[in-house]
């Protein structure tokens, strides 16, 4: 495992373009564009303020800067470097941007989600979608890029608008019996959209690409309800994680759930491997003791590795506070691989562990306790590879085979906040407050080997 | 006794002593009541008593208290103590007999009344005893009785406490559940009214909204606009087309076209799958058929019948073959049938395994406990007894020897001491080698005899197995000569006769003789040496031997074609009762059983011979 050199950041904006050929990063108002082999720079546009959203068109062609603050849109072109292109949404503000999925339209959701302007780079042609809803994920794309699904909210009544994307043309327009749309989804394969209510009330709805509505999925009734939804990449599975800590799987011939995953602090089970990472313990020197650790400060970099814990393993938990909003409980993050085997799952309330089913055998596989609360999870595109981050210097790899924890080099501390892949799964770009690294995946045949094996692995 | 109770015990006599007098309280005399006032005021004292006694009778009222005292006893049935008087003038002499008598019976009296008195005082102890037993019971189980008593309302104030604390419970769940309801209310009223001020807040925000859209946007706002170097080509390379009603239509028509695909490809993939699921019942059903049916059949034909339902099977196939199409054409009329047959294939596998289950856990339970055990009992059964055998062998085999080297050390001591005792055991040394020589001479004989019997036997068998062929063939001759020629039947009657030598009688007497004859023929040789044996040796061998030749002739006399001698179990009262048998056999028919028997076989050879002679 190699890591590059540390590059600067800032509002961890990094990501690879969508053919793997590039790195976007941005640097106050500078957008440097790598190799995203070798790492030098191809371009670098200077952007009229500081760029607070960055994203690549599909076709990785164009990247999309957005400056909030100024209520402006920067587009940049990779092959004509002298080609620009500045949309100002003036007065009306600019809290959302995002790329048609065709890579020439660019969306744009004004302040107080007054409208949807969609901008085209072909024509001179712009649209206006009104009555976009305010919410988590009000705003999809199919995959294949054909439909658009946006939640609307008229008339205090919840509606969906299904548009065409190759000409904006509403297809379908529908209400949702819901009390608060949250969020909608398209499954992968672009024939069902799952529509979840806020979480004061758990509710599923499941809609044709035609506007019908195929099923509605309540697991209970007065508690907060559903925080986090997860299609699987066969469209066969949708996972819904919700605040009573368990995450329901329905499947997507009767739209029934088939089982349902609890998250208890306690693991008792042999079958289970529960990792727990260990600090190694530093070479006794003149350090006080008990070692000074801040607790949000830096981690000194210490190593540590994975030891499988006898069971049963009780897990950290955490005492939400009942009387805030959003307390810290329940199911807030779960993410399916690539190959539809496993489901990543963190229990907000047991913040330093992430849980990973065997979705073929409909139990849990395994459990990692990291040392601290669990930032961020993705899994590799190609391989069943999880990737963890903690916001320490460290990076987590969790396979079949087995689990490492790599602490990244370099002088002073690397804090990984955040991490994305590269869509080959052979790297991967370790995002922290101001810096980012590449972490190179490809490996020797000594340094397979020892990833295969369960422990650790610096 | 009565004296000695007296000296002993003072008080009890005294005591005896009031109670006579409590028998003559009736009389009322002056004397008797002073006597109970002062018996009453002092009792311990005899001496006093005495003292009393002696004071009943003074110089003076001698008279007085004698003709007092005959009162007293003619009142209580005694002879009078005065003499009969023979004048009325006469005075009455004091007659010493019958006062003596008086006293003699008074005192047997008094010895029985204390000896009752005892009896009584016994008794008296041992009800009181049993009295105070019978209280202390009494105590102890009103003790009892009270303890349970109060364990009783003990028990009754934890159930009412407990029934209390129920109700308590029960009211607190009611409670709790009234709350819970009152919650849900809350929450539910809550809710709507969230909801309905959420409404107004939205609609007063869209109100804004809507206001803020009006101000914002429909002016015109030159700053909303887009500075682009120049258009860019779209991807598809195509230009962008009008919206039309057309390309409406076209749109919807895509998407029902994306949606129609994937329910295509749903379908065909739940094709799939029914047609795997349906492979899979199907080859399930042929296994078990086909594991099922010989099993049904006892195992010996399983082989013939494994080839029957192969064939069966083949069948089947050849049949379902031909239906294989219709199957994948519409499921829903073979399913039912399929599903059924499974079932029920399902059932008796189900119920076959069952069944092996519950004989393998029966040959766990039982294999250990019953069968195996039995027969290691049985076992050990028999190695006991064989050991037990093997020492009884060895004890006798002991003693043989002791008496052998006996003998021996007889034979060859030293001079002086074989001069000493020769001149004591020559006679017995004599008598000895006597026994010895006739003991060889008797083995040998037995053996010989032995020898003789086993083939006699054998030969008997043949013989027997000849006469009786020859006794059909000679009833078919003779049926036939019946009805053929009477002459030539009375002719081979003759014969016959003439051939069996030893009695020229009818052949139906042959018969039942020759029969009779069998049982006693066969062990005919020992007789004479099995009592000889008997008498020189009670050891063992010789008679099991004995009866092993025994039992080997009595089998032939029961079935002359089996020949193996087996030793049979040689149990000593069986031994005795053959030897009583065979005596008796002996005495009954004494005389020359050889010779009949001989006289038999030589019958059954010619015949044979006969046999041969004849068509």
């Amino acid at each position: 495992m190699n890591f590059s050199e540390v590059f600067k950041l800032s509002s961890l904006l990094c990501k690879f373009s969508p053919d793997g050929k590039y790195l976007a990063s941005c640097v106050q108002y500078r957008l440097v564009v790598r190799d995203a082999s070798t790492l030098q720079i191809l371009q670098l546009y200077t952007c009229l303020d500081q760029i607070q959203h960055l994203e690549w068109s599909a076709d990785s062609l164009f990247i999309l800067c957005a400056l909030y603050k100024r209520g402006l849109v920067q587009v940049w072109s990779l092959e004509q470097p002298e080609w620009h292109c500045k949309i100002d949404e003036g007065s009306a503000g600019l809290v959302a941007s995002c790329w048609g999925p065709d890579g020439r339209h660019i969306l744009n959701t004004t302040e107080f989600h007054l409208r949807i302007t969609v901008w085209s780079l072909c024509t001179k042609s712009v649209s206006y979608i009104k009555y976009p809803k305010a919410c988590q994920q009000g705003i999809t794309f199919t995959r294949d890029g054909r439909y658009l699904a946006l939640a609307e909210r008229r008339d205090c009544r919840d509606y969906v608008s299904i548009f065409v994307c190759s000409d904006w043309q509403l297809l379908r327009h529908f209400d949702t019996d819901t009390q608060d749309l949250a969020g909608i989804e398209w499954a992968p394969n672009g024939c069902v959209l799952a529509v979840w209510d806020s979480c004061l009330e758990y509710k599923v709805l499941l809609y044709s690409l035609d506007g019908r509505l195929l099923s509605a999925f309540c697991a209970y009734e007065w508690s907060l309800g559903i925080k986090a939804v997860a299609w699987s990449p066969s469209s066969q599975f949708l996972a819904i994680g919700s605040y009573d800590g368990k995450v329901r799987i329905l499947n997507h011939v009767t739209w029934k759930m088939i089982t349902e995953f609890g998250h208890p602090a306690t693991v008792n089970n042999p079958k289970i491997v529960v990792y727990k990472e260990a600090e190694k313990s530093p070479p006794l020197g003149h350090l006080a003791f008990p070692p000074p650790r801040a607790v949000a400060g830096p981690l000194t970099s210490s190593e540590s590795k994975y030891e499988i814990a006898s069971m049963p393993v009780s897990l950290q938990t955490l005492k939400p506070a009942a009387d805030r909003a959003n307390p810290r409980i329940g199911v807030g993050a779960l993410a399916f691989s690539p190959d539809n085997y496993f489901l990543a799952t963190r229990n907000d309330s047991i913040p330093n562990a992430v849980w990973i089913w065997d979705i073929r055998k409909l139990r849990l596989l395994a459990v990692l306790e990291q040392l601290c609360a669990v930032r961020a999870f993705q899994w590799g595109p190609q391989q069943p590879r999880l990737a963890i981050c903690t916001g320490g210097s460290k990076v987590y790899l969790w396979s079949p085979a087995g689990c490492v924890s790599v602490q990244v080099p370099g002088e002073g501390d690397f804090q990984v906040l955040s991490l994305c892949w590269h869509p080959s799964g052979d790297s991967l770009a370790l995002l922290s407050k101001d810096h980012f690294c590449l972490c190179f995946l490809e490996m020797e045949e000594g340094v397979h080997t020892a990833f295969g094996q369960r422990g650790d692995c610096t | 006794m009565g004296d000695w109770m007296t000296v002993t015990d003072p008080g009890l006599s005294a005591e005896s002593k009031t109670i006579s007098q409590y028998t003559s309280e009736t009389k009322m005399s002056p004397s008797s009541l002073y006597s109970q006032q002062v018996l009453c005021s002092s009792i311990p004292l005899s001496k006093n008593v005495h003292s009393y006694f002696s004071a009943f009778c003074t110089e003076e009222n001698i008279e007085q208290s004698i003709s007092y005292l005959d009162q007293e006893l003619t009142t209580f049935g005694f002879p009078s103590l005065y003499e009969e008087s023979k004048g009325k003038e006469t005075k009455r002499e004091l007659n010493i007999v019958a006062v003596l008598n008086c006293m003699n019976e008074l005192l047997v009296l008094q010895r029985k009344n204390l000896l009752a008195q005892e009896n009584v005082e016994t008794q008296n102890l041992k009800l009181g005893s049993d009295m105070d037993h019978l209280q202390n019971c009494y105590a102890k189980l009103k003790e009892q009785l009270e303890t349970s008593r109060r364990e009783m309302i003990g028990l009754q104030e934890r159930d009412r406490q407990l029934q209390c604390k129920n109700r308590n419970l029960h009211q607190l769940l009611k409670n709790e559940k009234d709350e819970v309801q009152k919650l849900q209310n809350i929450i539910a009223s809550r809710a709507t009214q969230y909801n309905h001020d959420m409404k107004r807040k939205e609609r007063e925000y869209n109100k804004l909204k809507e206001r803020l859209h009006q101000l914002v946007m429909n002016k015109k706002d030159k700053k909303i606009a887009m500075e682009v170097l120049n258009y860019v080509g779209r991807v598809d390379g195509k230009r962008g087309s009008w919206r039309t009603g057309k390309t409406e239509a076209r749109n919807e028509d895509e998407m029902y076209k994306i949606l129609l695909n994937d329910y295509e490809y749903r379908q065909k993939q739940i094709l799939m799958e029914n047609a795997e699921l349906k492979k899979v019942l199907q080859q399930m059903k042929k296994e078990m058929i086909s594991l099922l049916s010989p099993q049904k059949q006892k195992p010996r034909e399983r082989a013939d019948d494994s080839t029957g339902t192969v064939i069966s099977d083949v069948e089947e196939d050849a049949g379902e073959l031909s239906r294989e199409s219709i199957w994948d054409l519409s499921c829903e009329t073979v399913r039912e049938q399929l599903t059924n047959s499974i079932r029920k294939q399902w059932r008796i596998l189900k119920s076959h395994v069952e069944k092996l289950d519950n004989q393998v856990s029966k040959v766990h339970l039982e294999g250990f406990n019953d069968e195996d055990v039995i027969s290691r009992q049985d076992h050990e059964q028999e190695t006991e007894k064989l050991e037990l055998e093997i020492q009884q062998c060895k004890e006798m085999i002991k003693t043989q020897q002791q008496l052998l080297q006996q003998q021996l050390a007889t034979a060859c001591d030293d001079d002086t001491t074989s001069l000493l005792r020769d001149c004591y055991l020559l006679e017995e040394k004599e008598r000895l080698k006597e026994e010895w020589s006739l003991f060889k001479e008797q083995k040998k004989n037995f053996e010989k005899e032995r020898r003789s019997f086993t083939e006699a036997a054998i030969r008997l068998g043949l013989e027997r197995k000849a006469f009786e062929e020859e006794r059909a063939s000679w009833l078919k001759q003779q049926f036939l000569n019946m009805t053929t020629f009477d002459h030539q039947n009375s002719e081979n009657v003759k014969l016959f006769s003439a051939f069996s030598g030893s009695s020229d009688r009818d052949t139906p007497t042959l018969h039942s003789r020759s029969r009779q004859k069998k049982p006693h023929g066969v062990p005919s040789g020992s007789p004479v040496c099995t009592s000889k044996l008997t008498k020189s040796l009670p050891a063992s061998p010789s008679t099991s031997d004995f009866c092993q030749t025994r039992s080997c002739a009595s089998e032939h006399s029961s079935s002359i074609s089996v020949l193996n001698i087996t030793p049979e179990e040689t149990k000593p009262n069986q031994v005795g009762r053959e030897c009583a048998h065979q005596k008796w056999s002996m005495s009954s028919r004494p005389g020359s059983q050889e010779v009949c028997y001989s006289g038999c076989s030589s019958t059954y050879t010619n015949s044979h011979v006969e046999k041969d002679d004849l068509p």
